[in-house]
């Protein structure tokens, strides 16, 4: 006797593959684990405007980068306006130009985003230690009390990071500090007295986002190095960390806008929360990084829709598999059922069941008739077949003319499945009579039925067809069910009498 | 209880369809010989050439054209058994037990008519009762002389004896009596009677009908386990014998009793029932894990019967 246990490897190896692969999708690519999830997206919009004096203008304007939102869709509307997006050290960036404008100018750029839950940001390399500040005279002795008081009750980058912001919010703050804060903004003290002591922080500029606000404006943060990440800080009001509802715009510590060939420029933004699917919004995502992943959602629409029919089959399987081996339900043809449940899933159960029993009915009687005539069994079936479209086709018809609409789809079934179900159920009752198939023909429909309400679950069908893995997981299964030996359920009724004593 | 607990079966060495399938069809019958006993015109050839006995061969029909020839092939006999040559579980099996003034009778009487023979060897050939459907060959046979020391056991039908060889082992017995609910035929799973017979003499045991166990015959009512089944040294000689013939290690023999011929060999079968524990009241598990432990012992025929007859024995007193 060979070992098993390379089988055992290859099943728990297709197993895992299949796990593996699914959770990889679920949560790298995000699409959601349960059909019918939303998610929130935020779409905002940033409208620039300035005065142009009729000379060659160009505009420079930050693009958010921030690993807490991703970017679904963005765009940018500039009648007249040559647009270049771009990305440099400086960040992205869309740069807006053109030759001769004059007057009030309106530019526009949206962009619909997606939260990530992602919200550290990591610190690709470590900065360079930043050069220290040269304090005015004035401030310089202020600042070097502040500085060492501070220093003396921290221990690390980030306390003293921390301490400084504290201070520069308590509720009595030192003489120091305010005739520091008299002649420069809290950010820009912060960042100085940080460098000064060797600390890497720099500027960020964010948008608070909150649903159906108009005419907002960035507010300025300062991100503090800290062992690879940075951390956020707000000076203004010495809170630290960043909260939810947080685009980080632009990260590099230079200006936001940058206008040349125009006056009073500024920037205002607008936004609007919204809720759209999940699994949409991971497509859409998917498509736009070009990620040429093993998704079927790169197929033709059509074909799409053919594998989402084509993808049940393994469930319809797994289950014949499952009711055959391990509970001993007897069918009439091993896989006549999957074809009859996936019929359903167009018909819908009862309608499908009763159809099936007609057409089946109908056809014993016609096949009785054609029995007496002793044909060879090749003409037999085809004449079986084309009673069959008749019948359907007479169904159909008669459905339609009462108003019925659900006879209409009962074109859906296979007609040579049907036909040789009619055959077979024929001779049966020839032979074995007609206990023996309403046994095998009511086993087949049970199966039939239950493959029915495997398939025509909504999970499932999200399941098999946007995480392809659990088709591998399937497979493993179906291999270990090959392997089983134990009893099935039936027979532990059939062979109930050797059980005693 | 409607249910047996797994554990209770396995203690008395219950085996089930899915085990049989893996551990016993699967390891000890090559694919290639299952030609050998699938095809039942094959079985007949090899067996006449190793001297086991079968029933007569009228003639075989493998063409549509053939067919007008069976009047004159059945001519002068009183009855004849027209079979699919690859069919399975008893499927297609015509049996004429009266042929009088052309017209031909089933053991119930009934008579079939010309066109309906004629149809049934059509059905045949275009393999509506093989496996898959492949084109078939009828076989026409002679009708057997059934030993009348079944009279009284069986209704309307030919009783056959089943035999299950283990490589070359004859491990368990059992006789099918027909009823009426299985119409003359021999199955079980059609209504067939099975009785559990002892390996060593060829005694009753017990008896099963439709899975449970019954005392008497539904329609004769005689008492089953009285029955002593008679040749039955030659029967496990004759059983043991199929297993050179076939090479598969797990084989179920068919066999007959004809009242002149002695035991003929109907058919085999690579995929043996399990009903027949039933009929044993016994599981066959032991038997088959007895010989497996029997590793690579020669032995002659003469030498398993033997063996079987005092290993294999299931008398109570015993």
């Amino acid at each position: 006797m060979h070992s098993r246990k390379p089988f055992y490897i290859v099943v728990a190896l297709l197993f895992l593959a299949g796990v593996a692969a699914s959770v990889y999708r679920g949560i790298e690519h995000n699409v959601p684990f349960l059909p019918g999830k939303q998610v929130q997206s935020w779409a905002v919009d940033a409208k620039v405007s300035f005065q142009a004096m009729g000379e060659p203008a160009e505009v420079t304007f930050s693009l958010p980068s921030d690993p807490a939102f991703e970017i679904l869709v963005e765009n940018a509307t500039s009648p007249g306006y040559g647009l270049t997006i771009a990305e440099d050290e400086m960040g992205r960036h869309a740069t807006w130009s053109i030759r001769n404008a004059i007057g009030q100018q309106d530019l526009y750029y949206k962009v619909t985003l997606v939260p990530t839950g992602n919200n550290q940001v990591i610190a690709l390399q470590e900065p360079q230690p930043p050069l220290p500040y040269s304090w005015p005279a004035t401030e310089q002795a202020a600042a070097e009390q502040i500085m060492d008081e501070v220093w003396s009750r921290s221990a690390t980058n980030l306390s003293f990071a921390q301490q400084l912001n504290k201070s520069f919010n308590a509720t009595d703050r030192s003489q120091n500090i305010e005739l520091l804060l008299s002649g420069n903004t809290p950010a820009d003290l912060f960042i100085q007295m940080l460098n000064s002591k060797g600390i890497a922080a720099q500027k960020v500029n964010a948008l608070f986002l909150e649903d159906q606000r108009r005419r907002q404006q960035l507010t300025t943060f300062v991100e503090v190095y800290h062992q690879g990440e940075w951390v956020l800080f707000n000076p203004a009001n010495g809170t630290q960390g960043r909260p939810d509802n947080l685009l980080i715009w632009d990260r590099k510590g230079k200006s936001t806008l940058d206008v040349v060939g125009g006056v009073n420029s500024q920037v205002n933004f607008s936004m609007l929360q919204d809720t759209r699917s999940a699994l949409a919004t991971s497509i859409d995502m998917l498509k736009n990084k070009d990620a040429l992943d093993f998704s079927l959602y790169q197929l033709p629409l059509e074909e799409q829709s053919l594998f989402k029919g084509i993808l049940l089959i393994p469930i319809g399987v797994l289950m014949v598999v499952f009711l055959r081996v391990i509970i001993g339900i007897k069918t009439s043809g091993t896989f006549m059922p999957v074809l009859i449940a996936l019929a359903f899933i167009q018909t819908t159960l009862l309608t499908g069941l009763i159809g099936f029993l007609l057409i089946v009915a109908f056809g014993l009687m016609i096949r009785s008739y054609l029995s007496e005539l002793n044909l060879l069994l090749i003409s037999r079936i085809s004449a079986v077949i084309i009673v069959v479209i008749g019948i359907i086709g007479l169904f159909t018809l008669i459905s339609y003319k009462f108003g019925l609409s659900e006879g209409l789809t009962i074109t859906f079934f296979p007609m040579i499945i049907l036909a040789w179900t009619i055959e077979r159920m024929s001779i049966l009752w020839e032979e074995e009579g007609a206990k023996e198939v309403l046994v095998q023909g009511g086993g087949s429909l049970f199966v039939a039925t239950l493959a029915y309400l495997a398939m025509s679950a909504t999970w499932v069908q999200h399941w098999v067809f946007n995480f392809l893995g659990i088709h591998l997981v399937i497979l493993a299964v179906v291999l270990l069910m090959g392997q089983y030996t134990g009893y099935k359920l039936l027979e532990l009724r059939r062979f109930r009498p050797l059980a005693g004593e | 209880m409607l249910f047996a607990r797994p554990k209770a079966l396995r203690d008395n060495g219950v085996l089930g369809m899915n085990k049989r399938n893996i551990d016993y069809i699967g390891r000890y019958n090559p694919r290639k010989y299952y030609k050998r006993v699938d095809d039942k015109l094959t079985t007949k050839q090899l067996a006449l050439a190793n001297d086991i006995a079968v029933p007569a061969l009228i003639g075989t029909v493998s063409q549509q054209h053939e067919i007008v020839h069976i009047p004159e092939m059945v001519d002068n006999r009183s009855g004849f058994v027209i079979k699919p040559s690859q069919g399975s579980g008893g499927k297609g099996i015509l049996v004429i037990t009266k042929v009088a003034n052309g017209h031909y009778y089933k053991a119930n009487g009934n008579e079939v008519t010309p066109s309906e023979i004629d149809r049934h060897i059509s059905n045949i050939l275009s393999g509506l009762f093989s496996l898959g459907g492949k084109p078939d060959v009828a076989i026409v046979e002679g009708l057997i002389k059934f030993d009348p020391v079944f009279d009284g056991y069986s209704f309307e039908g030919v009783p056959d004896i089943r035999l299950i060889v283990f490589k070359g082992f004859p491990v368990m017995g059992m006789l099918r009596l027909s009823t009426a609910a299985s119409d003359g035929k021999a199955n079980l799973h059609q209504g067939a009677v099975g009785v559990g017979l002892d390996i060593a003499t060829g005694q009753g045991l017990h008896a099963v009908q439709f899975d449970r166990p019954i005392e008497r015959h539904p329609d004769t009512d005689r008492k089953l386990t009285d029955i002593l089944v008679p040749h039955w040294d030659t029967l496990l000689h004759t059983a043991s014998k199929a297993y050179e013939m076939s090479e598969l290690g797990y084989l179920g023999t068919d066999m007959v009793l004809d009242q002149e011929l002695g035991p003929l060999l109907l058919e085999l079968n690579a995929r043996p029932g399990l009903a027949i524990q039933i009929a044993n009241s016994q599981g066959i598990l032991p038997r088959l894990q007895h010989v497996e432990q029997m590793r690579n012992k020669f032995m002659s025929v003469e030498e398993r019967v033997a063996y079987a007859k005092t290993h294999f024995s299931n008398r109570p007193n015993t």
